[in-house]
């Protein structure tokens, strides 16, 4: 049923290289996004997934290697500039404001595309009230998309987890990203959130077009959603391709299930 | 005067074309639908629909929750003469293939992609099933299945049909006769196919007005419709009588917010099933338990007061001046609060019907000030049979005949009706129309009752299920499982009961708790659990069951007819009775046959002697995948009651 076309590569990762101290965390590892498309990377624990996203975040400061986005090569990214330029994340451990309600934690995506400052914000006059009412109705668009219409003024402490990470979702689109990253999107989720959850990132990917990097660690459903699959173990990439390939990769299969000798 | 559902439409849209007709709650904000835009809706859906070829006498299916353009199509059909079929949006598709295949359906117009998908993938089983709008776009963009469209394009289509044969619709609305079919609602039928309950313009909307006029509706009610439209009772008040009438009838946002936008709608005309209220005194007596001392005492304090004086004040009778002046201070402080707190500050009229109401849980609700009564009927009755006049609402009983019906009682005990609003036929099927409906046209509602010294009309069970104990210290005595159930079922911690005992020696129940309820219950008495299996077999939640069967034992020992009803062996059940797994209906009623068979091991143990029993039951999750529970069942015995000889 997928129509979606998928573009050019929007992003590009160059011979990454990540070290701590004298733990290499990523070695030299390149692959590259396409425009619309649902990439994965796996891998056991401590493969280097997060540390992966965290780079393309700006969030690692990658010691050899570049990453290109949209044409445009960095040698390392600053999270701020990131953001700026069309990318969003969402977190393994949640990093949402508890004690504030569903609408204002989604509200503070909508943060860069503010214009007013601060102060006119704070007290709500002239062009901020205006504004924010603007933000607000896109705001609830994302509340519609994501089905938590009931619980728009819950402070987010008070919900259950699956659904913390569907706001921590809506927050990300709130910045109408060009490049969606998100970070084990469905971990510590029971089978049906699971599946809201897919259907969700699903939809985001086909009616906004967003393209979508996730690192997951059920193989189900990474499978089952994903247009290519990066495979990471020990910091190396040794694998990358359609799921039914990364399926057959010998190097995987035994990653994930050790190898009989 | 006789009219079409069409013919109020389009007089409400002349006569007051600015007023809200209905309203939505979408992206945060209610949004409005005069009578005007509702009358342009469905005039054009109604072209799209006829320039798809859905023609006179055609049936159409509608499948979704509550939602104005749905409503508008159920009109835009009957503009043609066509009928449309609700059916109900949480049905499994397989459900669905029965009344499509049952009455040649081609068109089906539904809420969104789980509808669509639930069509699709039925198809093949219904071939002639070739037309599919939807109302909600979203995740169908990829669709390339052939005959789906949007209602967006059907209202396109029409526009463009509407302008080059101007008036042509209307014509086709004049063309229908108060005695044409207007709808058809499918029974969900505790034993084989459901039932098309054909009705005609004429018989619903006579119920509508007569309902109208005894509760002295105004076109300034407002009504929040949350309940599926399929439902002859939503049907009713959110489609005939809103048309009747011309109030607001305003739809929620998503299932999950209706417990909000009630509060916001503050509804005046308010209609639930007694589980709704049940639910939501539940939830204020959690919160309250849960709340601190000085909050408590209070509120005891004042419901005591309520309890007291409130009926009466109900009911119109004097009370002393200090009572009075109690209950007014009650009122401040708490009564209005909590009305306000449950959205029902507003409600003038409220309904519950379906099953019995308990004497506490519908006194709870009248004590603090909300109007709430009881009504008879079913879908075969267009509803209104029965009602209870203001000043008149007793727990037991279900009204006084309303305007129009004749009520008699059949030498079995059953309740026959005579009514404008009965049923013209089941669809299709002569057999079953003449077994409810006798050619001197009184309609079998297979219920046992009678009417009381007052008029009231009291239901005690279905006739089919009154029963006869065999054998025993109650040998002969008449066993009515429905009335035991109810009993129990009004102790909040007792969600559902099965009770056996028809050509039996003894009566034996199953029951389920309720998780919430029972649940905190337990956590303050620091009884840790793992889930509902786990909670339901704890020897103290055992004894806790134990002692409300007790006491309905000991109320069934005063009621003479019913003595020989006394529960003697229990047991709770390891999973929730769920539609999805056959044991209820869609509307939530027990089915007990089918319960017996799929529990037979449960019910051999209970009436052995045996003191558990394991048993392993297959479950359906709501995405249709399989799973199993398993547990082994305690069954406990309680004590029984020598019964005592009323005062004759």
């Amino acid at each position: 049923m997928a129509k979606r076309q998928i573009g050019d590569v929007i992003l590009d990762v160059n011979n990454i290289s990540l070290r701590f101290g004298g733990i290499n965390a990523l070695t030299d590892i390149s692959f590259d996004v396409r425009e619309h498309e649902v990439r994965a990377i796996i891998g056991p624990n401590g493969a280097g997934k997060s540390s992966m996203l965290n780079c393309i975040n700006g969030v690692y400061q990658p010691q050899e290697g570049s990453i290109s986005f949209q044409g445009q090569t960095f040698k390392h990214m600053n999270s701020r500039q990131v953001a700026e330029m069309g990318i969003a994340r969402t977190f393994q451990s949640l990093a949402l404001f508890k004690g504030m309600s569903v609408i204002d934690n989604i509200m503070t995506g909508r943060n860069l595309h503010m214009t007013s400052n601060i102060f006119l914000q704070a007290l709500r006059i002239g062009p901020a009230a205006r504004e924010e009412a603007e933000h607000r109705e896109f705001v609830e668009h994302i509340i519609d998309f994501l089905e938590i219409q009931a619980f728009r003024k819950t402070p987010v402490g008070q919900l259950p987890y699956g659904l913390q990470k569907r706001v921590d979702l809506g927050r990300a689109l709130a910045m109408e990203p060009q490049v969606l990253l998100l970070d084990e999107p469905m971990a510590g989720m029971n089978v049906e959130e699971k599946q809201d959850m897919s259907r969700f990132i699903l939809d985001v990917n086909d009616e906004f077009g967003t393209t979508i990097v996730l690192i997951e660690h059920d193989m189900s459903v990474v499978m089952d959603i994903s247009d290519r699959v990066v495979v990471l173990d020990y910091g190396k990439k040794i694998g990358d391709g359609t799921p039914a390939e990364v399926r057959a990769n010998e190097d995987v299969i035994s990653a994930y299930l050790g190898t009989s000798h | 005067m006789q009219h079409t559902f069409v013919s109020l439409l389009t007089h409400h849209a002349k006569t007051r074309p600015d007023a809200p007709a209905m309203r939505e709650k979408a992206f945060g904000i209610w949004q409005a639908l005069s009578w005007a835009d509702m009358a342009l809706l469905v005039n054009n859906i109604a072209a799209g629909l006829h320039a798809a070829g859905l023609r006179r006498d055609e049936h159409m299916v509608v499948i979704g929750a509550n939602r104005p353009r749905l409503y508008a199509t159920m009109l835009a059909a009957q503009s043609l003469g066509a009928i449309p079929v609700p059916l109900y949006q949480d049905a499994a598709g397989a459900e669905c293939v029965f009344p499509i295949n049952n009455a040649d359906i081609r068109f089906a117009v539904v809420e969104d992609q789980e509808q669509i998908d639930k069509m699709l993938d039925i198809r093949e089983q219904c071939p002639q099933l070739n037309h599919l709008y939807y109302d909600e776009s979203r995740g169908l963009r990829n669709y390339e299945d052939q005959g789906l469209s949007a209602i967006d394009q059907l209202i396109e289509s029409g526009r463009a049909f509407n302008a080059s044969n101007p008036g042509f619709i209307s014509g086709e609305v004049a063309k229908v006769k108060p005695s044409d079919v207007a709808a058809m609602f499918f029974t969900s039928g505790t034993t084989g196919n459901p039932k098309g309950v054909v009705h005609t313009h004429h018989s619903l909307l006579d119920r509508a007005i007569v309902g109208a006029k005894f509760d002295k509706l105004t076109p300034a009610e407002e009504v929040l419709a949350y309940l599926p439209p399929a439902w002859i009772g939503q049907n009713i008040f959110s489609y005939a009588q809103w048309l009747a009438v011309g109030y607001v009838v305003n739809c929620p946002e998503s299932v999950a917010t209706v417990s909000i936008d009630l509060n916001e709608v503050g509804p005046s005309y308010y209609f639930a099933p007694p589980r709704v209220f049940e639910g939501l005194l539940t939830s204020v007596m959690i919160r309250m338990e849960d709340a601190g001392g000085f909050k408590r005492a209070i509120f005891h304090y004042f419901m005591g007061v309520a309890k007291r004086v409130g009926p009466s004040k109900m009911n119109g009778t004097a009370v002393g001046l200090m009572d009075n002046l109690l209950y007014g201070l009650g009122n401040i402080v708490m009564y209005g609060p909590l009305r306000n707190n449950l959205g029902m500050s507003r409600v003038r009229v409220a309904y519950t019907a379906g099953e019995a109401i308990g004497p506490d849980l519908f006194s709870f609700y009248r004590s603090i000030g909300v109007n709430l009564k009881q009504l008879y009927g079913s879908t075969e009755t267009a509803v209104f049979v029965c009602l209870q006049p203001d000043h008149q609402a007793k727990a037991d009983t279900v009204g006084i005949p309303c305007e129009g019906v004749e009520i008699r009682l059949s030498d079995t005990g059953e309740i026959l009706v005579k009514s404008p609003g009965l049923l013209k036929e089941y669809y299709k099927n002569p057999e079953a129309t003449a077994e409810v409906l006798s050619a001197d046209g009184w309609y079998h509602t297979s219920d046992a009752g009678f009417l009381d010294a007052d008029g009231h009309l009291k239901i005690i069970d279905r006739v089919k299920d009154v029963g006869r104990i065999k054998g025993g210290a109650f040998d002969g005595a008449m066993f009515a499982p429905k009335y035991v159930e109810n009993k129990l079922k009004f102790f909040s911690f007792i969600k559902e009961a099965v009770a056996y005992g028809d050509q039996r020696e003894r009566v034996c129940v199953m029951v389920n708790i309720d998780f919430d309820a029972v649940g905190n219950w337990a956590e303050r008495r620091n009884l840790s659990y793992s889930g509902y299996t786990d909670l339901a077999q704890k020897p103290e939640v055992y004894q806790l069951i134990k002692e409300c069967m007790e006491q309905v034992n000991a109320d069934l020992s005063r009621d003479g007819m019913l003595a020989g009803s006394q529960i003697h062996r229990f047991l709770v059940l390891h999973k929730e009775l769920d539609a999805d797994d056959g044991e209820l209906t869609r509307t939530n009623k027990v089915r007990r046959g089918f319960i017996a068979d799929k529990f037979s091991e449960l019910i051999d143990a209970l009436y052995g002697d045996k003191s558990e029993q394991y048993i392993n039951t297959e479950v359906k999750f709501e995405d249709g995948r399989v799973g199993s529970v398993s547990a082994t069942l305690k069954i406990s015995n309680t004590q029984v009651f020598v019964p005592i000889k009323s005062p004759a």
